[in-house]
Parts: structure tokens; sequence; C-alpha cells
């Protein structure tokens, strides 16, 4: 079969470059986490050295614990995520099997439409954005983040989804019209798990952008009861002094559910790829 | 009574004129079956009559209603894909019974149904598997199993052997024959496989470029083809063609002549060389090229034929036939 699989000077190779690359990009993780367990003076003078009992200390956890609600920022990045991946997928896959299964008037026309959002920076109508939030009274809520991260997600959700929709058996489709299942259900029971692995990918790209953002909610939700987790920590990134204790530990406790959010996804990813065809 | 009759049916999709025209009907407890080169609408005819796709013109009649504007599960239809098309979250049951519960039957009935489909098709062990844990025959037999429980007024099949391998689909075809037999409904059958359009077919509507080009029973279309096409479509191997020419100076008719009609003999009008020698047993195909043209002639038992030599065939008069020049049939 596959030469390159049984050979096994190339798997070894394989498996090294791999293991590269994973420590190197696993390494900036892994001195963040390090040093938010080390006293201020041992981050300067030794930032690579682990821990140990003379440098350990916990207090950039307890002022990140102390300073400002930080389970609430925490909540707030939580649900601000979640709801716009949950919005930005069901749209976005609702948008795409239209585009793919439906032929009408400008259908072309309405895909590129969507799609031009790809190459439009969605900062660039901030202005206007805010605007808008103000009018409707959504300032400093939630909502108005989920509102911009979903409109923010879906064109390259659109562009992704519709083309796999596209390669979702017809006769499936078909059989299930046949059977007198509604275009919802054959959209949600026979299309949507076939397409779970370009979901999740489309999960996965949507996700860490949104986490991470600072700018819309410094623009659109800084009051303290909205804050999200990237603008919260921003306290302790001061003009002139930096609580680097508090910033790396921040940090550390934000990337725990990027990560379980991440683990989710991938699982999704690989079990869609490997469950059974239609055929 | 008629189970289906189509009034000049045409479908385009934008530009592109799939289906021209299209009129014929269906008996009912008729099995029918459309058959043309791959790409002549046949399967796009097939989803016009399920209501899968609007007909741009024409009328479709199920029964004795007009079913153009009737979604498709609603048409008394069930269809049968090429490729299967089995829920892959359903086990072979729910495959089979979910278009009953869509339609509101009691559980009672619906499992009824479900057990006489499954006995008749030999899926009985098979009911609580998953369509990934089944072979490409038993795949096909749930499909088509999920057909009958809807006790349909028609049967439409869209070349549902394609996928399995030959002794497969001779096993097939012949299980489907049995079962228009058993549930004496009407059925459409679409096959490129002018094999399976003669062994099952009553009446074989013959399709060239979404047009229909002749309509009869099997040995109706064998016997007497309308056209050059047809006669070249229907029969294996396929009838020889050739100029008039070369036995009769100055004719500019085409001849066509079956392999099976084609006799070696000393005094022949047609000489050759042979090309090549299929033996099979029963019959012997040899084939041979007359002067530009190939031509098969079928001899019945065991010969020895030499590949590389010449040799004569000669026909009966009776059994050749004549075509112009744009292929239509010439009476003699
Ligand atoms: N949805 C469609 N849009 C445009 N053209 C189509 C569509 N479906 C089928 N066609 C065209 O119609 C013709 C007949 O297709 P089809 O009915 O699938 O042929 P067959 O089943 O006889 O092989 C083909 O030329 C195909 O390109
Ligand atoms: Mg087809």
């Amino acid at each position: 079969m596959n030469k390159a699989r049984t050979n096994p000077f190339n798997k070894t190779a394989m498996h090294g470059a791999l293991i590269i690359y994973t420590l190197i990009a696993l390494f900036p993780v892994f001195v963040i986490l390090i040093n938010s367990f080390k006293t201020r003076k041992a981050i300067f003078r030794e930032p690579l050295a682990m821990p140990d009992s003379e440098s350990f200390s916990m207090i950039g956890y307890q002022t990140v614990m102390k300073q400002g609600d930080f389970f609430l920022y925490f909540q707030n990045s939580m649900i601000v995520t979640v709801a716009s991946l949950f919005f930005v997928l069901l749209f976005g896959a609702m948008a795409a099997f239209a585009l793919a299964e439906y032929r009408f008037r400008g259908n072309l026309w309405m895909g590129l439409y969507l799609a031009l959002g790809i190459m439009i920076p969605i900062r660039i109508g901030t202005v206007a954005i805010l605007e808008m939030m103000v009018a409707t009274g959504l300032v400093n809520t939630l909502w108005a983040l989920i509102l911009v991260y979903t409109a923010q997600g879906l064109p390259l959700a659109v562009f992704i989804l519709s083309e796999f929709m596209r390669q979702v058996s017809e006769d499936l489709k078909n059989a299930g019209r046949v059977d007198g299942l509604s275009e919802y259900t054959i959209f949600f029971r026979l299309v949507l798990p076939l397409v779970r692995p370009a979901m999740a990918t489309v999960a996965v790209f949507n996700m860490i952008p949104i986490w991470n953002d600072l700018w819309f909610p410094l623009i659109l939700a800084p009051a303290e009861e909205t804050k999200t987790l990237t603008l919260g920590s921003q306290v302790f990134i001061g003009q002139f002094v930096t609580d680097w204790n508090a910033v790396l530990s921040a940090l550390s406790m934000a990337i725990l559910p990027v990560l379980v959010l991440y683990v989710i996804f991938s699982r999704q990813l690989i079990r869609g790829i490997t469950s059974g065809a239609v055929k | 009574m008629t189970a289906l009759s189509l009034t000049n049916v045409n479908k385009s999709f934008g530009k592109v004129h799939v289906l021209k025209d299209i009129s014929f009907e269906v008996e009912d407890g008729e099995f029918v079956v459309f058959v043309g080169p791959s790409g002549c609408g046949k399967s796009t005819l097939l989803r016009v009559i399920a209501g899968l796709e609007d007909a741009t013109s024409g009328e479709i009649k199920i029964g004795e209603d007009v079913v153009n504007l009737t979604p498709p599960s609603k048409r008394g239809i069930a269809m049968v894909f090429q490729s299967y098309a089995l829920y892959p979250h359903l086990n072979v049951r729910g495959n089979m019974s979910l278009a009953l519960k869509q339609e509101g039957q009691s559980k009672n009935v619906i499992a009824e149904r479900v057990n006489k489909a499954a006995a008749m098709l030999n899926l009985g062990e098979y009911l609580e598997r998953f369509p990934s844990e089944l072979s490409g025959g038993q795949r096909q037999r749930v499909a088509i199993g999920r057909a009958i429980v809807r006790e349909p007024k028609l049967f439409l099949f869209d070349e549902p052997l394609s996928n399995l391998d030959a002794a497969l689909r001779m096993n097939t075809r012949i299980e489907i024959a049995n079962l228009h037999k058993q549930l004496s409904a009407s059925m459409i059958y679409v096959t490129h496989d002018q094999t399976e359009a003669m062994t099952l077919a009553d009446k074989i509507v013959v399709l060239r470029d979404g047009r229909v080009e002749q309509i009869g029973s099997p040995m109706d279309l064998y016997n007497n083809p309308a056209n050059k096409f047809v006669a070249g479509f229907l029969g294996s191997p396929s009838m020889n063609f050739f100029p008039a020419g070369l036995v009769s100076e100055g004719d500019d008719r085409t001849i066509g002549i079956r392999p099976e009609d084609l006799f070696v003999a000393e005094d022949g009008a047609l000489s050759a060389t042979v090309t090549h020698v299929e033996k099979l047993g029963g019959d012997t195909n040899v084939v041979a090229r007359l002067d530009s043209h190939q031509i098969t002639a079928r001899l019945f038992g065991q010969h020895d034929v030499e590949e590389g030599t010449g040799i004569r065939f000669g026909f009966a008069p009776e059994r050749i036939y004549r075509f112009d020049q744009e292929g239509a049939r010439l009476s003699q």
C-alpha cells in the first residue's frame, strides 16, 4: 500500500517533525504557566526556570481573584463565545443549505454578497456599529458582542459550509422528500450530521478570535458587569507599571476554557471524518 | 386503467432543454423500463414524475389526479435510488418505518408492514443493524424494502443495480421481477443497460437526448425498431450496420443485421477478415472487419475460427433492416 506509511524512516521523520512542532507551539504556553506561579523577582531573574520552593508564589492568582470580578468576566467571555458560535453555525448552515440546495433568482449573487464579508474587516464599520448599538440601547449588553461576532463569523461559515453541503448526496435529500420529511427535518437530521467536520472547522476558526478580542468589548461593552476576560485582564497592564504576576495568572486561566472547547470540537471533527459515509 | 400518464412534458434547466415533449402511459400493474445512454434525461424524467423536479410544461397524471403541484410524499409513489440513499443515523427498521411514521400510521401497522417487507426481502436478521454495517446488496434490499412498506401505487427505480457486482445484479434483477409479480404494482425502472430492460420490461421506453425514440414491448422493439438508434441499442452484441453499397452497387442506404442472423457460408455475400473470436461455450462470437466496418456474427455452438483468416458470411434477405441517411427505418 502506501510506502510512506510502512517505511520506518519516514515514520520517524514524520513523528519527529510533529513533536518538534508541538514543542515550539506549546513553549509560550509553558512559559506563561510556570511564570504565573513565581514571584515577580523570579520571573525577571530566570524566566525559564521552574518554580521552586523559594520562587513559588500564588500572588498573581490572589491579585486576580481580589481585583475585579474575575469569575464574572470569565462567564461573560464564555457566554459571548458560545452564543456567537451557536448563531454562526446555525445561521451559517441554514444560509449555506439554501444557497447549495435551492435554485432561485439571484442565488449566485446572494452567495457572492455573503462571501464578500470575508474580505472586508468588520472593524471598518465600528463607528456605525456603535451608533446602531446606541440607538437600539444594546450598548453594554452581551447581546451587542454576540450580534457583532455572529455577523463577523457568518461570511466564512456560509462559504465553507455551502461548499460541503453541495457534496451531500442529492439522492439522500430526495429520499427524505419522497418519504415526507420537511425541509427542516432534512436539514437538521440528514444534512447537518454529514457536514459535522466542516462545522467543527468553522467553530474552531471562529472561537479563538472571539475569545481573544479586545476591540469590541472595549467599545461596545466596557461596563463592569459585561466585561470579558480579555478586557478585564487589561487592568493589570498599566502605562507605567504592569503587574506581571496578575497578567500571567489571568492568561493561564484564560487558556483553559478555549482548550476545553477545542477538545470538544476536534473530537467532533475526527468523529465526523471517521463515521460511516452515505453509501 | 392507467397508473400514470404524461402529456407533452418538457423540462429545462435554464437554457438547457433536457426533456422534450415526453408523452406516454403506464397501465396498472405494468412494468415499464426507461432505457437510454447516460445523460439522456432518464433520471430527470423520473424525478419529474416523483415531483422532485417541476415540469417546465406538460401534464402529469397519477391515477385520475393531475399531480403537477403535488409534493412527492403525497403522490402515492415510492422511489429507490442508485446510491441507496439510506438514512445513516437510522437502523434498518428505522429506515423502513420513517415514511410510515411521517404518514401518521399506527405502531401496529408500521411493525406489521416492516416485518412483512423484511420477510419478503430476507432482511429479518438485519433489522437492528445500521446501514454502515451492511453489504452493498443488503443496502439495496433495504432501499427496496423502504419503498415496499409504503404500499405505493407506483414504484420508481433509478438504476438500482448499477452499484452491484455482476453476480448480485442478476440475482437482484430476478428478485425485482418476482417482487413485481407478488405486489402486482405499477413500476417504472430506469437503466442504461439493455439486458435489464429486455428481461424486466412489459414495456420499454427508449430515450435519446431527452426525446422518446420508441415505445413498445421488448420483442416489438427488437423485431421492429423504428430507427437505427433503437436497433443498435437493444440486443447484445448489438446490430451490425454497413452501407448497402457493399452488397448492391449504388445503393446509398444503410443495412442492419443482427449478429445471430449472420451465418458462415462459402458463397456468402459478405467477405470479411476475422479479427477476434470470443468462445462462450454455448455461442461463438466472431468479430470481423468488413471493408472498414466491424461486424459481429453470433454462431450457435462451438466453432474453430482462425483469427486473421478470410471468412464469408451469408444472411437471409428477409432478416435485414434498411435505414436512410438520417437513421430512420425504411420498409425494405
Ligand atoms: N439540476 C440540473 N441542472 C442542470 N442540468 C441538469 C440538472 N440535472 C440534470 N441535468 C442535465 O440533464 C441531462 C440529463 O441528466 P440525467 O437525467 O441525470 O441523465 P441520465 O439519468 O439519463 O444519465 C444531463 O445532460 C445533465 O447535465
Ligand atoms: Mg441517471
